[in-house]
């Protein structure tokens, strides 16, 4: 195989991470702040994949315009969750708050699978087939545009927790929860904007991803584990590792595929995570636990 | 030995024990094959509910890929039946070794890495995904195209070879199940049951106390990995058919794992009281929707979802120890 | 007296804050041990390392004659110590009885025996008639109480208690000493305390050692530990001697 080859189909891999990794910020930061580990996170992101095809196919609206408006109603849609139900489960054991994740995640991809049937869909946009080349190298559009959108998403999130007041109060919850507490913080507002955070995060990786594969009801639970392998990888918590881990899965299984054959490309993905879990546990970018 | 057995269980408990288990001996009696094959389903769930529960609900440790130690049984017990003839005891006592030496070495990295909580979880969930990927390429089993064992009209019962009328199948998980549940008693009345607890309850506290957890925890992996392989060989020859696809995926784990924590985790009588309540949910449910002429793909998972959800707002416990005041039985630990 | 646990010139460093400094000592079989001294001194980094949570960077400890520095907390509860926790942790969701029956099942193959055991240890706690009461449910003394019979429950020679007065009014105090005091006296069990509550260390300890910035500052009998100036200074303050 030509050396081309092999350079395109990293840079896919890479672009297609970007996205992985919003996916996986999004649950990084969820963990990262409520404890919680949100075992319906593939789920929230098949129905922002499913908010961009009926837009698009109702209204020819472009999934990269409808960005923002698709990460709100997931925003709304996480708060809720987080306010409505999530919150009552904070103090309980894990696999109390995996039960309830994993029927909430039930439901969603049921209620998803009434209302748009068991098959594929996807978005077919006047730039679907369209690639830019810079000398030997092919890059898919979509994957581009995909993957800048991606950047541009995580660093407005980074700088939300950087910069602002409430971004910090976030911080200081994820830090200490008694000491959020005692200074006074609505710790439960704060873990629903959080999870609302995540959700918008993850809506708003779905409606990129839908430019790349096609969206079926059943997609959630294959994404929910990524998105696991992704933050464990690189380190569950950190912001950066997110983005980090999800450009090496995405690369690793782009390489995997081209290699030996994409139905065995999750086996990388996994013997990654295993590797991490021994001898990393705290994830590429993670820090030790004291 | 049957007098050990009822040892210190109040009267009550034991005459309901009794009646329930006269109750399953009678049915097949009764019941029709459609109620027949919900039943083994039941016991089915019931048996590996409480071979997970050893894991999680006596020792603590969160094991989201029992998937694995179940494939791993099918797939040892019908490849030895479709390539060599060899029956489903012999390839028992094959399988269990298999399982119980899987669980050995995911329990030994884990537990030697420190690996632990939600991280322990996914682990579980990584060997079980390889081990789906890994059978799909296995051209041995015949790889993703499913590996079949062979069906025909039976006249008799062949218990030996697993063969026959699913009435036979019925009286088979039953004694599995019961056996199960009398393992399960023993152990957690048992020194390691109590180390389980301890662990479970604080792994600190336990080391502090002088047990060895990284031994404990060992056992426990063990043992639940290789009774959760029975029930692989079970399902191998009951439904006859084995996809990597669907044997190992995670949903199949999940499925496990929702009966025990709805029953309630850690005791005897959760295991059994969550399979009934979640396969009798499902089955009502289709039964429901097809006498209200819905014929929506999707309608009874919802349902069921709504069901699982209110089931763990209402009761974080679990069923059973709430059912268990009702009654005026009690477990003395949970 | 023989020394049961012998301490000599351990020292732990973490990223390196030196928590303890070279400290040596010898606790004599059968004796009433403690050590005091102010907020991170390193009393309790000193604990960990004997019970074993952490292996010293220098310096030996000798149980009995044999090292146990850098061996498990299991291992080091084997050999014969038992510890209790400043925060105390009981198994939450089991019984009392069950919390001092696992205890007491280390050397006892045999549940029945091990309660038999655990029955022993829980009437000469005081707890005996909360035995079936969830250890979840307890009030802190009980707790503490129960610590101790949990670590008890191990048959050890050496009973390391972390702070076991903390949080206690005084009439629970005297309980308390006035149980290990029997405890030391009927058993012959060493005891090795870490204490705040002087009360209770005069009135319990026959050594004391002080502690101050991870260096051993004093030690000796408690009548002449407290009168030393740099003991005074450092920890007690002048008000705490009367």
């Amino acid at each position: 195989m030509p050396a081309e080859v092999y350079l395109n189909v990293a840079v896919g891999g890479v672009l297609a991470g970007l996205v992985y990794g919003l996916m996986a910020l999004g649950l990084s930061v969820i963990f990262g702040v409520v404890r919680v580990v949100n075992f319906a996170h593939g789920e929230m992101m098949t129905i922002a994949m499913y908010l961009a095809v009926v837009l698009f196919s109702a209204f020819h609206l472009d999934p990269l315009l409808m960005l923002v408006p698709i990460s709100a109603v997931l925003f709304v849609f996480g708060y809720a969750l987080q306010a409505g139900v999530i919150n009552r489960f904070i103090t309980r054991p894990e696999h109390s708050q995996f039960l309830l994740l994993v029927a909430i995640a039930i439901i969603m991809v049921n209620v998803l699978l009434i209302i748009f049937g068991p098959d594929a869909q996807n978005v077919q946009t006047s730039y679907s087939y369209d690639s830019f080349q810079i000398g030997a190298l092919i890059v898919d559009a979509t994957k581009l545009y995909a993957g800048c959108a991606a950047i541009v998403v995580a660093a407005a999130l980074f700088a939300f927790f950087r910069y602002t007041t409430l971004g910090t109060a976030i911080r200081a919850c994820a830090d200490n929860y008694t000491g959020a507490l005692v200074v006074g913080l609505d710790v439960h507002r704060l873990y629903a904007l959080t999870f609302g955070l995540g959700a918008a995060c993850v809506g708003a990786a779905g409606v990129m991803l839908v430019l790349i594969v096609d969206v079926t009801p059943a997609l959630g639970p294959a994404y929910t584990l990524l998105a696991f392998v992704i933050v464990i990888t690189g380190g569950l918590g950190s912001m950066p590792g997110a983005l980090l881990g999800g450009v090496l899965i995405g690369f690793t299984e782009a390489m995997a595929g081209l290699l030996f054959t994409p139905s065995a490309k999750s086996m990388f993905a996994f013997a990654i995570l295993v590797l991490v879990l021994l001898f990393r546990p705290q994830g590429i970018m993670g820090k030790r636990a004291a | 030995m049957i007098a050990r057995l009822i040892e210190g269980v109040p009267r009550r408990t034991l005459a309901m024990l009794a009646a329930l288990l006269i109750a399953l001996i009678a049915a097949p009696l009764v019941s029709g094959d459609y109620l027949l094959t919900v039943m083994i389903l039941i016991l089915y769930f019931a048996y590996i509910g409480q071979a997970w529960n050893i894991m999680m609900g006596f020792a603590g440790q969160l094991s989201l890929g029992h998937a694995l130690y179940v494939g791993l049984g099918a797939y040892t017990a019908a490849a030895l039946y479709v390539h060599y003839g060899i029956g489903p005891w012999i390839g028992l006592l094959v399988a269990v070794p298999i399982a119980a030496l899987a669980g050995a070495f995911i329990g030994f990295l884990a537990f030697r890495f420190r690996v632990a909580g939600v991280y322990f979880a996914i682990l579980t969930i990584a060997f079980a995904e390889f081990a789906r990927v890994g059978f799909d390429h296995l051209a041995w089993t015949s790889g993703s195209s499913g590996l079949f064992l062979p069906v025909a009209q039976y006249t008799h019962n062949d218990l030996w070879l697993l063969r026959g009328h699913p009435v036979m199948f019925y009286y088979v998980i039953l004694a599995a199940t019961a056996l199960a549940f009398i393992i399960c008693r023993a152990l957690l009345q048992s020194r390691v049951g109590y180390f389980w607890l301890a662990i479970r309850e604080d792994e600190e506290a336990a080391r502090s106390a002088g047990i060895d957890t990284f031994h404990y925890k060992m056992v426990a992996v063990v043992i639940s990995a290789g009774m959760t392989s029975f029930a692989g060989v079970f399902y191998a020859f009951f439904y006859n058919n084995l996809f990597p696809e669907q044997v190992f995926h995670i949903s199949r784990s999940i499925e496990i794992i929702l009966g025990p924590i709805v029953g309630g985790i850690g005791t005897l009588f959760g295991p059994i009281l969550g399979a009934l309540l979640l396969t009798g949910l499902a089955e009502t449910l289709t039964a429901a929707l097809a006498a209200l002429g819905v014929d929506l793909p999707g309608a009874k998972q919802v349902f069921y979802g709504i069901c699982l959800l209110l089931v763990i707002v209402a009761l974080p416990d679990g069923v059973w120890p709430w059912l268990a005041r009702k009654l005026g039985v009690r477990e003395r630990k949970s | 007296m023989t020394a049961l646990l012998k301490v000599d010139a351990v020292s732990k460093r973490f990223r390196g804050l030196l928590a303890v400094d070279r400290v040596s000592f010898e606790v004599p079989e059968g004796s009433i041990f403690a050590v005091i001294g102010p907020n991170g001194a390193g009393k309790t980094t000193l604990f960990n390392m004997i019970a074993g949570v952490f292996a010293p960077n220098d310096g030996a400890i000798s149980f009995n004659g044999e090292r146990i520095d850098g061996l498990t907390p299991d291992k080091v509860c084997r050999r014969g110590i038992g510890r209790t926790f400043q925060l105390v942790r009981p198994f939450p969701a089991l019984s009392v009885e069950d919390n001092v029956i696992i205890g007491a099942l280390l050397h006892r193959p045999h549940v029945e025996t091990a309660r038999e055991r655990a029955h022993e240890v829980l009437r000469r706690l005081d707890l005996y008639d909360k035995r079936a009461q969830r250890a979840s449910g307890l009030t802190l003394p009980d707790r503490k109480r129960l610590e101790v019979a949990r670590a008890l429950a191990t048959d050890p020679k050496l009973l390391l208690l972390d702070e076991v007065m903390a949080g206690l009014r005084p009439t629970e105090t005297d309980r308390m000493v006035a149980i290990l005091t029997s405890l030391n006296r009927d058993t012959g069990l060493t005891i090795l305390l870490i204490e705040h509550v002087m009360r209770a260390v005069m009135a319990l300890a026959s050594r004391i050692l002080v502690l101050h910035h991870g260096a051993a500052i004093a030690e000796g009998a408690p009548e002449a530990v407290v009168r030393e100036p740099a003991v005074i200074s450092s920890y007690l303050g002048a008000e705490a001697i009367t």
